[in-house]
């Protein structure tokens, strides 16, 4: 019964429970409606399925690998696998989505497409994405975080996006968002914006879970091929929440499943040390949705730490926030100490240099959270070639033009 | 309190054309004083901003406004204390996004807000759609909704918008944020003129109305103008007697107070 009563949601309002909605200008009133129903034509007309499928299968390599993480798994004496989300081709889930919508938008004649980036994985996604067709794309991208992600700065220039740099309040992902949003105030008639997570104004939140549950239909069933069961637990990191809704609605609801989403512990429980939304925040209205969210007792919004540009977000897609309080998924956390155990663990143990997001993931298990024996499908959500700088001075490494040893 | 859309109705009954700026409420330099100083240059009404963290309806002057008032420790009630110590004799909106009031709670923000003698409530972020507790509340404690209207609106949602609004109409005057533009955009009278068989509500155009110039030509159509960015640019430069200055020439510019 419960799958039956995610799977219908959100409402024709937009809404997961009381969550969800719409909350934004009027002038944008017009294109989400456009947006909703062209989402509700096209999500099952064969033709565009079929050229879609096309592209996850030929462009972005999908479906991407299930590995048994062997040593992980001995020493933690669970049973863990790794959904390899971060082989597809930009190295990270978010291309499931920018090609979905990039297309949508076309189908819309929409000229132009704009969006916001924290880490830089959906910069460079949807960058591809505007590449492959040809469309002009501006990805709008928070100061600190082209610094900490300057590899991906330079990815999107080279896939021909222009980067806006944004230099307004906290200059992370949230101030993108703002940017991204004003933006499209003023260009909503010929242009689509890109939201890269499960956040937003309705359709969004659905929209985008829609479009990344690929991965866990593919994990599903690759996960019963080699276990003939269905996981004890399904482990993903939270910020907005993209990854963590695509590898778990398949299992939403499932008897025996449990499904647990990680926030960014960052360095304490302080206000302005962390990410935990939904283990620390209070329900509360950003970026269009009503969802739980780190503010004071004012509702200014608060001021968020993350060693992790991707998790760096003060709030969190509706649909968790209904999830948490209907009881069908659990959502913990794990510090910036945390997530780099995490990251070495699978470095040194698998073989697999994680993104510091899916680090806290790993971390939070390497705890040794769930019974013995429990099998668990981890959601590898990008590569970690985007973090080397940041991971080196976390540390304690010298830069990287360090001399070689003898 | 004085009733927002009995004065700008005997505005437009009289003939004239309302004034209305917006000045951002806890940036330094927007007191009491301030707030009686434009009245005395000819506000119809004034609108007050609470402002937020996140104020994706601004451009950079407003944003800029908000973030120097939030550094000052601004907080909801320090702007509703600043509106009461003014104690005008024309009526003041509150413009401020969804989250602050619900944070505090529809019902008690209103009732603060009542309190220190506000009339009517601007929030962009909740549109007609999502305002239904939201219009019940401002019934309550007669607070005049104020809803947007924008270029784009179908005609039933300009219809839904016309029969939910209390006060006025604020009529977006283009597509984007708040801030000064070198033109008024043609999408101004669109919006009007699309309204217009809809309510007999007062209807005024804000957004981007930069000049007195501008204001002028959108009162060849419109009930009034809000302006906002024009004024609160040079708050934020720390004029405020240029902003008065300034708010008196848009009052001349669209008629005589």
């Amino acid at each position: 019964m419960k799958a039956a009563e995610t799977t219908a949601l959100p409402d024709a309002r937009g809404r997961f429970g009381r969550f969800g909605g719409r909350y934004v200008p009027e002038v944008l009133i017009p294109a989400l409606d456009e947006l909703t129903a062209a989402w509700e034509e096209l999500q099952d007309e064969p033709a565009f399925r079929g050229e879609l499928e096309a592209l996850l299968r030929d462009f972005v390599g999908r479906p991407s690998p299930l590995t048994f993480a062997s040593r992980l798994s001995d020493r933690l004496g669970y049973r863990v696998y790794l959904k390899r989300e971060d082989l597809n081709h930009t190295g990270a889930h978010k291309i499931n989505n920018t090609l979905g919508q990039v297309l949508l938008a076309r189908r819309l004649g929409k000229g132009r497409i704009i969006a916001e980036t924290g880490a830089g994985m959906h910069g460079v996604a949807t960058a591809t994405a505007c590449a492959l067709f040809g469309l002009p794309c501006v990805v709008y991208m928070g100061e600190e975080d082209t610094v900490r992600q300057a590899p991906n700065v330079a990815r999107m220039q080279l896939l021909g996006a222009e980067v806006v740099t944004v230099t307004s309040g906290s200059r992370t992902l949230k101030d993108a968002m703002n940017e991204a949003m004003r933006d499209w105030a003023g260009s909503v008639r010929e242009t689509h914006y890109v939201i890269g997570s499960v956040a937003g104004p309705h359709p969004f939140p659905s929209l985008v879970r829609d479009l990344q549950r690929v991965i866990g239909d593919e994990a599903k069933v690759q996960f019963r091929d080699a276990e003939g069961r269905d996981p004890d637990a399904v482990v993903a990191c939270v910020g907005g929440g993209s990854n963590a809704m695509g590898i778990f609605a398949p299992f939403v609801g499932a008897p025996g499943t449990r499904l647990v989403g990680v926030e960014a512990g960052g360095r304490g429980d302080a206000d302005g040390e962390h990410c935990r939304s939904l283990t620390l925040g209070a329900p509360g209205v950003l970026h269009g949705s009503l969802s739980y969210l780190l503010q004071d007792g004012d509702g200014q919004v608060l001021a968020t730490h993350s060693i992790s540009a991707g998790l760096d977000y003060p709030g969190v897609g509706p649909e968790h926030s209904y999830m948490k309080e209907a009881g069908l998924a659990s959502y913990v956390s794990a510090t910036d100490a945390q997530a780099l155990e995490g990251f070495q663990a699978l470095g040194e143990l698998e073989g697999i240099l994680p993104a510091l997001e899916p680090a806290h993931a790993v971390g939070w298990l390497l705890g040794g959270p769930l019974p013995e024996g429990s099998t668990v499908l981890v959601n590898l959500s990008g590569r970690g070639d985007k973090d080397m700088e940041t991971v080196r001075r976390a540390l304690g490494e010298p830069p990287s033009d360090r001399p070689r040893r003898a | 309190m004085p009733d927002l859309e009995a004065a700008l109705r005997a505005r437009r009954d009289g003939g004239g054309r309302a004034f209305v700026p917006y000045v951002t409420g806890g940036l330094p330099g927007v007191d009491a004083d301030l707030l009686r100083g434009l009245e005395e240059a000819g506000a119809d009404a004034v609108e007050v901003g609470i402002p937020f963290s996140d104020p994706v309806m601004d451009g950079g002057v407003i944003q800029e406004a908000s973030r120097l008032a939030l550094e000052e420790g601004t907080r909801p009630a320090d702007v509703l204390a600043t509106v009461k110590e003014a104690g005008l004799s024309v009526p003041v909106a509150v413009m401020t996004y969804f989250n602050p009031v619900l944070s505090r709670g529809p019902g008690d923000f209103l009732a603060d807000a009542a309190q220190a003698g506000v009339s009517g409530a601007i929030v962009p972020d909740l549109p007609v759609d999502e305002a239904d507790d939201w219009i019940t509340a401002c019934s309550k404690v007669s607070i005049a909704p104020v809803f947007l209207a924008a270029p784009g609106s179908t005609t039933e949602r300009l219809a839904s918008i016309a029969a939910s609004a209390g006060g006025f109409v604020y009529c977006v005057a283009t597509y984007g944020v708040t801030g000064e533009r070198d033109r008024l955009a043609g999408t101004a009278q669109e919006v009007v003129l699309a309204l217009r068989p809809l309510t007999d509500l007062p209807l005024l155009v804000g957004v981007g109305i930069g000049t007195p110039a501008q204001a002028s030509e959108a009162c060849a159509f419109a009930d009034g103008v809000i302006v906002g960015s024009a004024l609160v640019r040079r708050l934020v430069d720390g004029d405020p007697d240029g902003a008065l200055a300034m708010a008196g020439k848009f009052r001349a510019a669209i008629g005589p107070a």
